[in-house]
């Protein structure tokens, strides 16, 4: 089976399930009583595993090391066979044709990255393709959409891996697996090797292709912080690949199916709930802002009856300045450039833990919230997510009208 | 056996040699000169080529197939082990006395010298190839033909080409005492010095140096060309 | 070089030597086997043994005494080269040069210089072992772990306790490597010493050579084998002691 590139596929009639441009539509992907023992071993790896990722969900297959996640996962696309039950992806079991095609329509992407250090970037992300037989100008075109998707400057493609930072080679690594479009992903821990902070960028970046692509993710990792950030689905796995619950997060937090569970979430629950919401959905302060050589009287006044006490310089395209102080509102304009920064500054699309975090580290109680753009939308405090965990938003009936946050 | 006259001396007379001829030790006849030079040096060169395609031809696969699936370590490893404590001199002394004297032997045991070196730095650089990357490889849906050619070969290219260098140079080295199985090369200035004299013992051991420079040279420029620019910036 | 090469056995004069005598074949050859000359006659070769000691035992001193002078020099290079990091791929290069160059050639590049004989030889043989010795060691050194010399300073070895006491014991194992393969090589080189005069088995596969005698080529090409493949156990035994917390490979 060849698949063609975006523009192509675009102007073509055939409806087949050619993967292709943004089109594709993603296919459910189904485990039916999957077991796998591995040889000179007496019990199985994984067993008797009945698990179904609805279209175009990510599903997050969390749990100890040795649960049999991974190999669960890696059975989807055969670099791990089966022993018995059946896997299908739409109505076509994996078992059906040869293993090297039904790998080229499943992205891949591993913890390790494993980008091939001999090829520039756009030879990486146009591997697949080349396998597929596309031509050389049909791959150029959509190695410049990948990497024009993946945020990552044109002239990247003609560098080779060890000039690229961990974090670009990752977002390379993705590329590189949504090459030709496959409905279905395969992530191991793709995450794992990068440092927190970038982690979480990553993180908050896949989940934006993913509105956009709406892929059937795999996605293994035994950070159940990062499963309950990713996953429209949980499968909490224990030891012999069984399943001891598969839910959404909220439910999983709510109503953990057994001790095993509850222990693997974790005693602190209640806080990874700040994890199922962003900065953006929150009810944010608003701020009492100003610009240079506005003057200084009105917003004395009105900083009276504000929620914060202070006020915000912005600029001229409402970017975050810095806070004045009483010694910059005692002038008469408000100057250019007022005592203390704006730092930090909160990312809208970051989730409430991430946006918490950020405040306990600066010692402030308050920041901006800025969009993608650096635009102010509000002002986050430590406030806000104290009441959005004691009021009845964290509650179940509540949070079940919370919706997922990569809306 | 008068030492030489003089280390300039003697040069200058190796030079003449080489591009006028001089008068046999043996008196008479002139020996050397540039066209029996050119035409010993194109022997050498030929039967070094030939040898090393051999070695090439029946060492790489294997080894690269062996390492791709990880098996027979022991055989490829040991065969380089081996290789080297294989004595040139007898080897080809044996060939010519048992087997018979002619191209075909010498390429043979020439082949025999050059295959070890290529089959184990096949294995060992198809081995070493990062596992990770072979994973992904595999992931993404390449075959294991794709696998070894778009991935494990190119990565490979250093260590592969480490081997064949060795193998280069043994095979010319050794081509040089060719003239014991009758193949007439370089080396017979250096061998029949009754007939050459000192000058032309000289001169055959510069031009023999010379040429396993060149040769070591051009496969070292060889592998410069077939490294990937990705692994060059990485070794920085 | 010492007096001993100037006289007693290793003087020039081998390939003299190494011409078949008159009493070649005596009596007590084996008849038959080699009137047919087959390709190993073993009543020949169990009768005139002792014919090859000479041989060995010459070929044994041109071994080791350029595996041990071109340890000695790689070595000091490659010390130099790991405190002076720019000395690297000048020595690399050079050795490599003298690497490239055969060894028969060698002979008599030095034959204006050193004449013929057992010190031109070994000088050649030396001269090829140089690269190969300084290379595994060099590896050997960088592959030793940061944290590892970064502890020993911070315990406060000063950087020359570091290197004798920390790096080289730690590089020990691709040292011995590196050894193992000069030695076996030049166990092989060596049967062309017989070109410079410089005597050893070489010159007993010449001469079966030139009488196109197999058993002859055959035994002295065994024995250097054997040379080979003992030197290599007692050099991989050697590195088992220097090294225990390491087993070094086959």
């Amino acid at each position: 089976m060849s698949a063609g590139p975006p523009a192509q596929t675009a102007q073509d009639d055939d409806p087949g399930d050619r993967p292709s441009g943004n089109q594709s539509t993603a296919t459910p992907v189904k485990y039916e009583e999957v077991s796998k023992r591995y040889p000179g071993t007496d019990s199985d790896a994984v067993h008797e595993l009945s698990l179904e990722v609805p279209a175009g969900e990510i599903c997050v297959l969390v749990g100890p090391s040795g649960c049999g996640k991974t190999t669960a996962m890696r059975m989807v696309n055969r670099t791990v066979e089966m022993t018995s039950g059946d896997i299908l992806i739409g109505d076509r079991s994996v078992r059906q044709g040869d293993a090297a095609e039904l790998r080229r329509e499943i992205g891949y992407v591993i913890q390790q990255i494993g980008l091939f250090p001999h090829r520039t970037i756009a030879e990486n992300i146009g591997t697949v393709p080349g396998l597929l037989g596309w031509s050389r100008a049909e791959i150029e075109q959509r190695v410049e959409a990948l990497l024009k998707l993946i945020d990552l400057n044109p002239e990247f493609g003609d560098r080779y891996p060890s000039q690229l930072s961990g974090g670009q080679q990752q977002r390379v690594g993705v590329a590189r697996a949504l090459a030709v479009d496959p409905p279905v992903m395969l992530m191991d821990e793709p995450f794992g090797a990068i440092d927190p902070i970038n982690r979480s960028r990553l993180q908050n970046e896949f989940l934006r292709l993913q509105a956009e692509l709406r892929k059937t993710v795999l996605f293994v990792t035994h950070d159940v912080d990062e499963a309950i950030k990713m996953g429209d689905r949980i499968a909490i796995l224990r030891k012999g690949g069984e399943v001891a619950q598969f839910a959404t997060p909220t439910e999983l937090l709510m109503e953990p199916a057994d001790d095993f569970v509850e222990d693997f979430v974790g005693a602190d629950r209640a806080l990874k709930r700040l994890a199922l919401m962003r900065v953006s959905d929150a009810s944010l302060w608003k701020a009492q802002i100003c610009r240079a050589g506005d003057p200084t009287g009105p917003v004395r006044t009105d900083l009276a009856s504000a929620e914060v006490p202070h006020a915000l310089l912005v600029d001229a395209e409402s970017k975050p300045v810095g806070w004045l102080s009483e010694r910059d509102l005692a002038a008469e304009q408000v100057p250019a450039r007022p005592d203390s920064p704006a730092d930090p500054l909160i990312d809208a699309d970051s989730i409430l833990r991430d946006g918490l975090a950020t405040l306990l580290q600066s010692g402030s109680r308050y920041a901006p919230v800025v969009d993608g753009r650096g635009h102010l939308t509000g002002i986050l405090s430590v406030e806000i997510i104290s009441e959005f965990l004691s009021s009845g938003e964290a509650t179940e009936s509540d949070l079940a009208a919370v919706e997922r946050p990569h809306e | 056996m008068g030492l030489p006259l003089g280390a300039l001396g003697l040069f200058g007379e190796a030079f003449q040699f080489v591009f006028q001829g001089r008068e046999a030790a043996t008196g008479g006849v002139t020996v050397g000169g540039l066209d029996q030079v050119l035409e010993l040096a194109a022997k050498q060169l030929e039967v070094t080529l030939l040898a090393l395609l051999v070695s090439l031809v029946l060492a790489l696969p294997v080894g690269v197939l062996l390492g791709h699936y990880g098996k027979g370590e022991f055989v490829a490893v040991s065969a380089g082990n081996a290789g080297r404590a294989i004595p040139e001199l007898a080897l080809i002394a044996l060939m010519a006395a048992a087997v018979g004297v002619g191209l075909f032997n010498l390429v043979v045991a020439l082949a025999i010298l050059g295959i070890p070196p290529i089959l184990t730095n096949a294995f060992v650089g198809i081995r070493q190839v990062d596992q990770v990357s072979v994973e992904a490889a595999r992931g993404m849906g390449m075959t294991d033909r794709e696998i070894i050619t778009k991935v494990e070969l190119p990565l490979a290219v250093p260590t592969i080409m480490g081997g064949v260098r060795t193998s280069a140079i043994n095979i010319i080295a050794t081509a040089t005492i060719a003239p014991l199985a009758g193949i007439l090369t370089l080396g017979d200035f250096i061998i029949s010095r009754n007939v050459y004299g000192d000058a032309g013992v000289l001169a055959g051991a510069i031009l023999v140096a010379l040429m396993a420079l060149a040769l070591e040279l051009t496969l070292a420029g060889i592998q410069w060309k077939l490294t990937s620019p990705g692994l060059k910036i990485q070794r920085t | 070089m010492s007096s001993w090469v100037a006289d007693g056995w290793l003087a020039d004069g081998w390939l003299a030597g190494a011409a078949v005598s008159s009493d070649f074949f005596r009596d007590r050859s084996g008849g038959g086997c080699i009137q047919e000359n087959k390709l190993f006659c073993p009543d020949w070769a169990i009768n005139n043994l002792d014919r090859y000691s000479d041989p060995t035992l010459q070929h044994l001193v041109l071994v080791v005494s350029a595996v041990a002078a071109g340890f000695v020099i790689a070595f000091s290079l490659a010390v130099l080269a790991h405190r002076h990091r720019f000395l690297s791929s000048p020595f690399l290069a050079a050795t490599g040069v003298l690497y490239t160059i055969p060894s028969i050639s060698f002979f008599f590049l030095l034959l204006p210089i050193t004449g013929r004989g057992a010190v031109t030889a070994i000088i050649a043989l030396t001269a090829f072992t140089l690269q190969i010795i300084f290379r595994n060691m060099t590896t050997g050194l960088r592959n030793v772990p940061p944290e590892v010399t970064e502890a020993a300073r911070g315990v406060g070895l000063t950087a020359t306790q570091v290197l004798w006491k920390v790096e080289i014991p730690l590089a020990m194992p691709e040292i011995i490597a590196g050894l193992r393969i000069a030695t076996v090589s030049t166990v092989a080189l060596a049967t062309l010493a017989v070109f410079a005069n410089g005597g050893g088995l070489g010159a007993e596969i010449v001469t079966g050579s030139n009488i196109t005698f197999k058993t002859g080529i055959i035994i002295a090409g065994s024995i250097a084998i054997l040379m080979a493949i003992v030197f290599d156990a007692l050099l991989l035994l050697t590195g088992r002691l220097l090294a225990p917390w390491k087993r070094v490979a086959l």
